[in-house]
């Protein structure tokens, strides 16, 4: 079974007096433990395409499928749902919440999961470790760097181990240290635990990190590469 | 349920983020409170000694009286029992005080003017509870017994007949066979009254003395009862009215005095009427606050939306954010009206106005009175109405669609 299909997705957004096609008839599928870049110039449809599969965003037309479960026609809480337990989210900027410490933020998704305490604790102790922020646990956003803040985004994305994680511009606010030693924990974690990755870039550093690279165009796939080939 | 403690946290952190308008908030909840319940037991106080000054002058808690006699106060509508039938059914039935009096209308003359009051023939000894003047605060002396042959008049009606202790008044009203009664006194004492025109209204002589000149045997026109509260005053009610029948009348004392009843429930509807306004006024202040804080926060709304937070949750977290600033407004403020009342609670001299005051019967000392049932009422008023005003700003960040506010700039 897939991870994602879509299947003749078509999103249009009016801009002004202006349509504008996010998504042009785009169908994709991505198998289990597939780490796939999405890669188009800005308003090429990536992110478009990302919140579909995400359940963010309801397409105007097609098919989304997580997991083979149709998550299109769902409503709010049940997309709700879906997001907390099979998909795993790490944004661009503005990813934990600044209230909470980074085992907080880590332990936020499972908290909302009822995973019990004394475990919650145990796994967002765990997984700050594997991502290199042992000692950083009661730190709050504010008082870390940005890369450390994507890596505890990252935690939180993988601590309930969802199948699916997608990532939209992870790197776009990083310096470049700091975006290798993300993306090599992206690749760990896909190799380690089999987490199918989709992430949506224009970073060719990025890109050259990806199984397989899909590149688009004024919302359309004009390009699908098995890099590993 | 299992996210109260994760929404609770969200809240109180949010709450202290910015804390220079938190405690700004806080300060204008606490002061709001604050006036509620201040203004609230000033005006309580008022009310209570009104009705207090008032009951002690007349009505005391329950009265009984001939079924007529509310429409025609005089002579000819008498309780019909003895004296002796009113000590068997009402001695030892748990009331705080009773008394029965004789009360006519009747005139009273010096050498220089007339005027005409209500005379008052009482037992000194059964009416100590119920008096509103304390007998030893009399200038001269008070009644020593139901056969004192003297007559005690207000301080302004002493003035006002142009007469003293010592001196001779002449008392004239009729008898039940409408013949003229009447007959010397001299005025053995003069009371005071918080209000001149109580003072100008009462004249007091013994009950043996009232009932020998009205030519009544020990018949009598009015008992009184005083219970523990004049709020409560149901059980002095029931337990007057199960050993009475039909051949008299029991009243309840804002039955008798309506006037001063209606007033206290005006005062009751003006005191809820106040604790509402002033919330409005800082309704404003609250909704503003949560606004902005919403607004603040657009991204990371979306952002737990978009990590599979329920739209119910965000909702709970505003509201509790919400309520966490009221709790702690409201306990500031009950706590600075306990600290500002209690102390007052002695009195505050309002002499400056009281002659103003008097026209509503009030006394020229206020009493701020603190009730813990209006510490409640204004409590459930702020958290009620603070919460119905929190649910629009709530409402509205719980409806953000997470794609747009996660990239909201």
């Amino acid at each position: 079974m897939s991870a994602v299909r879509c299947i003749d997705l078509c999103k249009t957004y009016r801009q002004g007096e202006q349509d504008i096609k996010a998504l042009d008839h785009v169908s994709i599928e991505i198998a289990r433990g597939e780490f796939v870049c999405l890669s188009a110039p800005s308003g090429g449809g990536k992110t478009t395409l990302l919140n579909a599969i995400g359940g963010l965003d309801i397409p105007d037309s097609g098919e989304v499928y997580i997991d083979g479960k149709r998550i299109d026609q769902l409503s709010k809480g049940e997309l709700a749902d879906v997001r907390l337990h099979q998909i795993g989210f790490v944004f661009q900027a503005y990813n934990l919440i600044p209230v909470l410490t980074a085992q907080e933020n880590v332990e936020f998704v499972m908290q909302v999961q009822g995973v019990p305490a004394t475990e919650r604790v145990t796994k967002s102790r765990a997984i700050l470790k594997e991502v290199g922020l042992e000692g950083l646990e009661d730190r709050r956003p504010a008082q870390m760097s940005g890369g450390q803040q994507q890596r505890v985004a990252v935690a939180r994305a993988i601590a309930s181990r969802p199948a699916l994680v997608l990532a939209d511009e992870p790197t776009a606010n990083l310096d470049s240290k700091s975006a290798d030693e993300l993306m090599a924990l992206f690749t760990e974690l896909n190799e380690h635990h089999k987490t199918t990755f989709v992430i949506a870039t224009h970073d060719q550093r990025v890109m050259s990190y990806a199984g397989r690279l899909i590149r688009m165009l004024d919302g359309r796939i004009v390009d699908d590469i098995n890099q590993r080939a | 349920m299992r996210l109260t403690p994760v929404l609770f946290r969200l809240a109180w952190r949010n709450l202290w983020r910015n804390h220079r308008r938190t405690i700004i908030m806080l300060g204008a909840v606490g002061v709001g409170v604050w006036a509620m319940i201040f203004m609230t037991a000033l005006t309580r106080g008022m009310v209570d000694q009104m009705v207090i000054d008032s009951i002690g002058v007349l009505p005391g808690h329950v009265q009984m009286h001939h079924p007529d006699f509310q429409d025609d106060p005089s002579i000819s509508n008498r309780i019909p029992f003895q004296e002796a039938e009113l000590q068997e059914r009402f001695a030892g039935a748990g009331f705080k005080a009773w008394a029965s009096r004789v009360r006519v209308p009747a005139v009273i003359s010096s050498e220089r003017e007339s005027r005409g009051v209500t005379l008052l023939g009482v037992d000194p000894d059964a009416e100590r509870d119920i008096s509103f003047f304390d007998y030893d605060a009399v200038d001269g002396r008070y009644l020593t017994d139901a056969s004192d042959q003297g007559i005690v008049i207000g301080k302004k009606l002493a003035e006002t007949l142009e007469t003293g202790i010592g001196k001779r008044v002449v008392l004239m009203s009729q008898d039940p066979d409408n013949d003229i009664a009447d007959r010397g006194f001299r005025v053995i004492g003069l009371y005071a009254a918080t209000t001149k025109s109580v003072e100008e209204s009462y004249a007091y002589i013994g009950k043996s003395t009232a009932q020998q000149m009205l030519n009544i045997g020990d018949e009598t026109t009015e008992v009184v009862f005083l219970g523990d509260d004049y709020r409560d005053i149901e059980g002095t009610y029931k337990a007057v009215s199960s050993v009475v029948d039909a051949s008299v009348s029991v009243l309840r004392w804002h039955e008798i005095d309506t006037y001063l009843g209606t007033m206290m429930r005006v005062m009751d509807g003006f005191v809820l009427i106040w604790v509402v306004v002033i919330f409005m006024a800082l309704s404003f202040g609250l909704v503003n606050t949560l606004v902005m804080a919403v607004f603040e926060r657009v991204r990371e709304i979306g952002l737990m939306l978009a990590l599979g937070m329920k739209p119910g949750s965000i909702l709970g977290q505003i509201l509790i954010e919400s309520m966490l600033l009221l709790t702690l407004g409201l306990a500031a403020g009950n706590a600075l009206a306990w600290a500002t009342v209690v102390p007052l609670e002695d009195g505050i001299d309002i002499s400056i106005v009281a002659e103003g005051m008097e026209m509503w019967g009030a006394s020229s000392m206020l009493y701020p009175k603190l009730y813990a049932s209006d510490m409640i009422l204004a409590t459930g008023v702020v958290l009620l109405l603070g919460f119905l005003a929190s649910l629009a700003p709530a409402w509205r960040a719980s409806r953000y669609k997470p794609v747009e506010a996660i990239t909201k700039v």
